[in-house]
């Protein structure tokens, strides 16, 4: 099935099994039902599409300077892709900075390859460097998947980074006053039928920064960790974060704390 | 040490990691500095949603720590904003339940993809149950269901219905009047919903015919 046939069917799934529900029925027939509807989906991740596309750019010469990635650091050392996803954000001598996956790879997408990386952040999700970006980040989570969160916190622009990041967590503003917090700061809610994870704690085995980049059937496209954060914004009624920006970075680091010791499933599977 | 080594550490020795940890974690003043400077650089305006959304008021400012303000300041806080709901001059509270049902299921409004000039829905059931027909509800704020019934009121003109229905205006005008930190907006108070609106949401949840209440 092409990705594109996907979100048609699960209408119809969502719809049947709705439809079978009943009129009113008590708000835990509705959870199995979404449930129910999310295992017959995951039966096949059209993630695998992206990930299979994301080694072969991992490896293929591009680029102004026609290298490979294989001499990119992700933090285990050029080149090392497995366990790099569940350590990251992470400090870079490199670049004196604390980076995520995304931001990393702008580095090294200039570094090794001479792509322009202000013009990649530069360039909207879904179009052009970007569309090679979800691959490459879908390739490198899944080499991670079924390991363990640990993200390092020995330097110390880590541990300023997860202390601003819980910060901007919880930073309220805009014109309906939301911050993360509204939506992710309890445990047991949804927005509509969307489950929130709580992120101020360790959300469990494959949830909140367990889960993305993630494959997503209502519209059909693989969003990344940070084209997540960033419809998170949006729907914040914020202004628009920067791509790979330290805000954005840094909320990666609180996540990824807060999560540790969580299993990775990334890439997942969402309605 | 090399990362891995290091990690090893931190597993194995957890207690210890912990608390060096602790003894050299940054201060509160440099992250609310570091946080404040990391929000300033990070975002760019984008259609109607403007750079002026990360000036914080003082509400804002006292609700945006992981733990909520003293009772002292939270209750002056609502003084404030209970100073700046504006009542119906006319004193007809109540609109159409079926305009107000529309706009609970309307979350469109506010965000940086809306067109300029395209009024608000309210947002209600991404947070609330409302109606019993509706089932994709959420769960951030209470039920909903039956809110005029459960509160005795039969006729919402009686002058014994008037302390609900004058609750609910102040309530949906400026959540935070009676909740300092609650997690719903302002909608009167920063113009998100306009006072017609607020009186056709204020009948979904109050007049005896609607959903809410009938049986």
């Amino acid at each position: 099935m092409t990705p594109r046939a996907r979100p048609l069917l699960a209408a119809a799934l969502l719809a049947a099994l709705l439809a079978a529900a009943g009129a009113a029925p008590a708000q835990t027939s509705t959870a199995d039902g979404i449930a129910q509807y999310r295992a017959l989906l995951a039966d096949g991740n059209p993630a695998d599409l992206w990930e299979a596309k994301g080694e072969a750019l991992w490896k293929q010469k591009r680029g102004p300077k026609n290298a490979s990635l294989e001499a990119c650091d992700l933090g285990r050392g050029p080149g090392v892709v497995k366990g790099a996803f569940v350590a990251l954000p992470r400090f870079f001598a490199d670049t004196g900075r604390v980076q995520d996956l995304e931001s990393r790879l702008l580095t090294c997408l200039q570094a090794q390859q001479g792509f322009d990386a202000a013009a990649i952040a530069a360039t909207p999700f879904g179009q052009g460097e970007q569309l090679n970006i979800e691959s490459l980040v879908t390739y490198i989570a899944a080499e991670s998947r079924g390991m363990t969160f640990e993200l390092p916190q020995a330097h110390a622009e880590e541990r300023r980074m997860f202390e601003a990041g819980k910060k901007i967590f919880f930073f309220r503003g805009g014109p309906y006053d939301f911050a993360c917090a509204s939506c992710h700061g309890e445990t047991g809610k949804r927005i509509r039928l969307q489950d929130l994870p709580n992120l101020t704690a360790n959300p469990g085995d494959g949830v909140g920064i367990a889960a993305w980049p993630a494959y997503r059937v209502s519209s059909g496209e693989l969003w990344s960790m940070q084209r997540r954060l960033n419809d998170c914004y949006r729907q914040q009624r914020f202004p628009y974060p920067g791509y790979a920006s330290d805000a954005t970075i840094a909320l990666g680091v609180y996540m990824g704390v807060q999560a540790r010791g969580a299993a990775s499933v990334a890439p997942a599977i969402k309605r | 040490m090399n990362n891995i080594s290091r990690l090893k550490k931190f597993t194995t020795a957890g207690a210890v990691g912990l608390v060096a940890a602790c003894t050299s974690a940054p201060n509160p003043q440099d992250s609310d500095r570091l946080a404040q400077q990391i929000i300033q650089s990070s975002f760019r305006e984008q259609g109607i949603a403007k750079l002026d959304r990360l000036t914080q008021d003082d509400l804002q400012k006292a609700c945006s720590a992981e733990t909520p303000p003293p009772e002292s300041v939270a209750r002056q806080l609502e003084a404030a904003q209970l100073a700046t709901v504006q009542w119906p001059k006319d004193g007809a509270w109540l609109g159409d339940w079926r305009e107000g049902e529309k706009l609970a299921q309307n979350g469109r409004g506010g965000t940086w993809s809306d067109p300029a000039g395209v009024p608000a829905g309210g947002n209600c059931y991404n947070c609330h149950q409302i109606t019993p027909t509706e089932i994709s509800f959420g769960t951030i704020g209470p039920s909903l269901y039956q809110y005029g019934k459960l509160r005795g009121v039969a006729n919402p003109a009686d002058p014994a219905s008037q302390a609900v229905v004058r609750y609910t205006w102040g309530k949906l005008w400026n959540a935070k009047a009676y909740n300092a930190c609650s997690g719903m907006p302002r909608f009167g108070d920063k113009g998100v919903l306009t006072p017609a609106q607020i009186r056709d949401l204020m009948a979904l949840l109050l007049d005896p015919q609607s959903p809410v209440n009938a049986r």
